[in-house]
């Protein structure tokens, strides 16, 4: 058996996964990092637009704190975020921004003086403050009471990405390219690392770590139409659900981006519109508005998207051989500003639909876009159920962006969590659970197992193909389980899920083709994926409310009383479907407590703490104690934080936070 | 709206309409299989609008041959992965429509890099070896400042130039397309060339002319280079390629005077 040991073995090799590796480097630990690709490729650097931080330096930023960087959070998240998660992300992000700034990141920077810029289809003058020119800039994004979104042009996740892991290479962190994990290697308490498949030549390598990081992203490939890169399998989340321990939250909590490109599904950024782009209809009618008057186009996404679904339902889309869609115009941000700022936007829509955005209209549908559920993990990104294993950026439900994230708040979570995970995960080594128990033997069960089950495929009894399955069920997930459900067509899903599942486990392969086989990866990822599919579909059914991006037909309203819950979904061995289970989001806790979330629907029932919740609040407001004397009467975080990221951040125009 | 106007409005959104049968000759190789040679096979495809030779590999895959091995991520053109020889030319397969080529296409895997099997090949131990060589990173003090103090100030226009050189995406198709890199194995290409012009534009490091000329200043660097330029013919970001390798060589000869 070929077996690799580790201190620490971290799965994924994007942004959250690299810091995360650094971080636990940098604590004297030995790192290693798995990945499906080079790390360079990783999903991460698809993130176009922008990452929020408080940094309040421009004109449009100045007054921002950490605290309303929280509560946009809070509100965009519809309550269902982890408020403690939430304050500890909030304080953190503006010191990943710096940091990475330090390691090379050309992040836009602040001009002084006079600039035209749109605001709500008007062509307005910012004046730019003289002490700031230089600092780091920020554009508008949706559901945000300030520009917090700093960026760099609209590469930002590509300019992240490539220093981060050019920053990995300078600290001698190897990453095993092509390397897949297959399964947890598990004594059913602890996690003791993972059997992985080198995608090369097919063998079976054994890892062993004292502590095992999941930052393998999101899941968007269960949905037919997605932005998501082909490889956002949700493989990570997968084989953690498969091991009868861990759980997975909030699955039914998917995102639907409102700028797809049709009927491609290719991402254009959020920027277009936070830089005053609009949306338009067939009769070339600008109709956010109508809906929206506070926010306009740039309410939250679960918002914009399912207005743009409903104006197509109305009849106002554009017809076209592919189906609806609706138009993005960013015609009046001037080719200027699109060549400099929106450069990946204009190549995108050269090379895919032949048009230049600086003149013509681009199509756009809202397509899946970002999984808010994954491995349920408390604040310091363990596991819940499973000890020795941790997860963080979109593959965990840490819980920062509960049944809705805000667009920039993904990348910055990335960087955010990976510094705080890999400072916890280090703990947990140099603690007395961190030792690495005897696990030879397990190892090799847990490998036999694996290839066993590979070998199936050569004698199983259908002969389908699994890319087929694949599509199945994909397009099942993108017709029933999207931005509009309903319980009779989510039960229907789940019935076909089912069976699709039970025929994936009964597969046989057309062909045995030696090394990396893509016809083996299909097969033996298609009911992970299933499995992932039926955990969305069942927690959507269950829950008979509307929360953020999950919105029942037949349960329109946002339900407190019944449903301010996280949804953790089990696989138990042997099991055709998930068991379900639920965690109280406790008001009484809360800094925030749930209300309206400033757009999107007023009506909702209050939870019955709500209003002592606030009587609580108010005590404490009125008492007239301050600053940080206050935050620790409300919600106490600070020493919760990593000691090496205790200190408050500084801020030119400080003294100006308002909230 | 009649069918004419939206079949009108289509045809400007989508591209020419186009329909028909394709033929891509494929370079297959199964270097895991010790029996295997390379040989060219053939596919037809039926072609629909918008197809990209994205779609039309995954539908081959899917309907006609599982075993068929390239690699896709973003399929949106900006992650680099699906470099290869299309009709001879290295380019991104994601976003090059099958509209605008021949039938038949022929399409082989990337030069210069360790084959993977069929139209895969291993660009990623070949771009972290050249990083590791160069020291691709900010080396300074001022890397490790305290994240919680303000950021240090950078001048707007010097941050969007370092991004116009940052934003090469290691495909590999400079390489594929370099004369230099088919003769010397070490030779780190435009791709590495760029990287370190990158670097010595960013007032953030600290490295003066001497060190890069310890990293560069050889064949297997700047000097190599014989000023070809199918780097920059083919660069797939259209990066100032040849602009920025004439730069370095002009600072590393004043370096070795």
């Amino acid at each position: 058996m070929d077996t690799v040991y580790t201190d620490v073995l971290v799965v994924g090799g994007g942004l959250a996964g690299l810091r995360a590796a650094i971080g636990a480097r940098r604590r004297g630990l030995e790192v290693l990092t798995l990945s499906l690709v080079p790390a360079k490729r990783s999903h991460s650097a698809a993130a176009q637009g922008g990452m929020q931080a408080s940094l309040g330096n421009t004109a449009k930023g100045r007054g921002d704190s950490e605290a309303i960087h929280f509560a946009d959070t809070v509100r965009g998240s519809d309550w269902g975020a982890d408020q403690l998660v939430a304050r500890l992300f909030a304080e953190t992000a503006p010191k990943a921004i710096r940091e990475l700034a330090a390691w090379g990141v050309p992040w836009n920077r602040v001009r002084a003086g006079d600039h035209e810029t749109v605001i709500n289809g008007e062509r307005v003058t910012i004046n730019e403050d003289p002490l700031a020119h230089g600092l780091i800039t920020a554009r508008n994004f949706g559901g945000t009471a300030h520009w917090r979104a700093s960026y760099v042009s609209d590469g930002t996740g590509h300019s992240m990405l490539y220093t981060m892991s050019d920053q990995a290479v300078a600290e001698s962190i190897p990453v095993h390219e092509r390397m897949e994990a297959m399964a947890l290697i598990c004594d059913g308490e602890r996690c003791c690392g993972v059997i992985a498949r080198n995608l090369i030549n097919g063998t079976l390598v054994a890892y062993l770590a004292r502590a095992t990081c999941i930052a393998t992203g999101g899941f968007g490939r269960i949905y037919r139409v997605s932005t998501n890169a082909i490889i956002n399998e949700g493989m990570g989340a997968a084989i953690a659900l498969e091991t009868g321990r861990a759980v997975l939250g909030n699955m039914e909590a998917i995102q639907f981006h409102p700028t797809g490109i049709f009927p491609a599904g290719i991402l254009v950024t959020e920027g277009c519109r936070g830089d005053g782009g609009l949306l338009l209809d067939a009769d070339g009618h600008r109709f956010m508005p109508d809906y929206e008057p506070e926010k306009m186009e740039l309410a939250s996404r679960d918002v914009v998207s399912r207005r743009m679904e409903e104006h197509i339902r109305a009849g106002h889309g554009v017809r076209s051989r592919f189906g609806e869609h609706l138009w993005l115009d960013i015609r009046l941000l001037g080719a200027e500003h699109i060549r400099g700022r929106l450069r990946e936007v204009q190549e995108i829509c050269r090379y895919f639909l032949g048009i230049d955005p600086a003149e013509s209209l681009i199509p756009v549908r809202p397509a899946q876009h970002y999984s808010m559920g994954g491995i349920r993990t408390d604040f310091r990104g363990e596991a819940v159920g499973l000890r020795g294993l941790f997860s963080c950026g979109e593959a965990a439900c840490w819980d920062l962006h509960g049944f809705n994230r805000l667009g920039g708040n993904s990348v910055a979570e990335t960087v955010v969590a990976g510094m705080l995970v890999g400072e916890y995960l280090a703990d947990f080594c140099h603690s007395d659970d961190g030792a690495l128990p005897g696990t030879t033997t397990l190892a090799r069960d847990a490998l036999r197992r694996e290839e066993a089950q590979l070998r199936s495929y050569c004698t199983g009894e259908e002969q389908e193909s699994p890319l087929r399955l694949q599509q199945e069920m994909q397009t099942l997930m993108t017709e029933r389980v999207g931005i509009f459900r309903h319980g009779d067509t989510l039960k229907t899903a789940v019935e076909e899920l089912q069976a699709l599942l039970q025929r994936a486990q009964r597969l046989r392969l057309a062909g045995s083709r030696r090394g990396a086989n893509p016809e083996l990866v299909a097969a033996y990822r298609l009911p992970r994926m299933l499995k992932l599919a039926l955990c969305v579909a069942e927690g959507a059914l269950a829950r008979t409310e509307s929360r953020g991006a999950h919105y029942r037909e037949d349960y329109p309203q946002r339900n407190d009383r019944d449903w301010l819950k996280r949804t953790l979904a089990l696989w138990s061995p042997g099991a055709d479907r998930p068991s379900l289970s639920y965690e109280d989001i406790d008001v009484m806790t809360m800094e925030l407590v749930p209300g309206w979330r400033g757009y999107g629907a007023r009506d909702y029932i209050d939870h019955p703490d709500t209003p002592r919740r606030t009587e609580d609040l108010k005590r404490i407001s009125e008492t007239g104690v301050q600053g940080d004397a206050r935050q620790e009467q409300i919600l106490p975080f600070r020493d919760q934080l990593p000691p090496s990221f205790r200190s408050p951040n500084e801020r030119l125009f400080s003294g100006e936070e308002s909230l | 709206m009649s069918e004419d106007e939206i079949l009108a409005r289509d045809t400007a959104v989508h591209g020419a309409a186009t329909s028909g049968e394709f033929t891509l000759e494929v370079l297959r190789c199964n270097p895991a299989d010790p029996e295997d040679r390379p040989r060219w096979q053939s596919f037809t495809l039926e072609l629909t609008e918008g197809m990209t030779l994205f779609i039309a590999l995954t539908e081959l895959r899917e309907t006609q041959d599982p075993s068929l091995q390239f690699d896709f991520v973003c399929r949106a053109g900006i992650c680099g992965s699906c470099a290869m020889l299309i009709n001879g030319r290295p380019g991104l397969a994601c976003r090059t429509l099958i509209a605008d080529l021949p039938s038949p296409t022929r399409l082989a895997p990337l030069p210069g890099f360790a084959l993977i099997g069929d139209l895969s090949v291993d660009t990623g131990r070949w771009m972290r070896g050249m990083s590791e060589r160069l020291e691709t990173w900010v080396h300074g003090l001022d890397t490790e400042r305290d994240p919680a103090r303000l950021e240090a100030p950078m001048e707007p226009e010097v941050a969007e130039a370092i991004y116009e050189l940052e934003r090469c995406i290691e495909c590999g198709c400079c390489i594929a397309a370099c004369g230099t890199a088919q003769m010397r194995e070490d030779f780190v290409g435009a791709v590495g060339l760029n990287k370190l012009a990158r670097f010595h534009l960013d007032p953030r490091d600290a490295r003066d002319d001497g060190a890069y000329f310890d990293l560069v200043g050889d064949d297997d660097g700047v000097f190599g280079c014989m000023s070809l330029l199918g780097c920059d013919d083919v660069c797939p970001k259209d990066l100032p390629l040849g602009t920025q390798i004439a730069f370095l060589r002009r600072r590393m000869a004043r370096q070795a005077l």
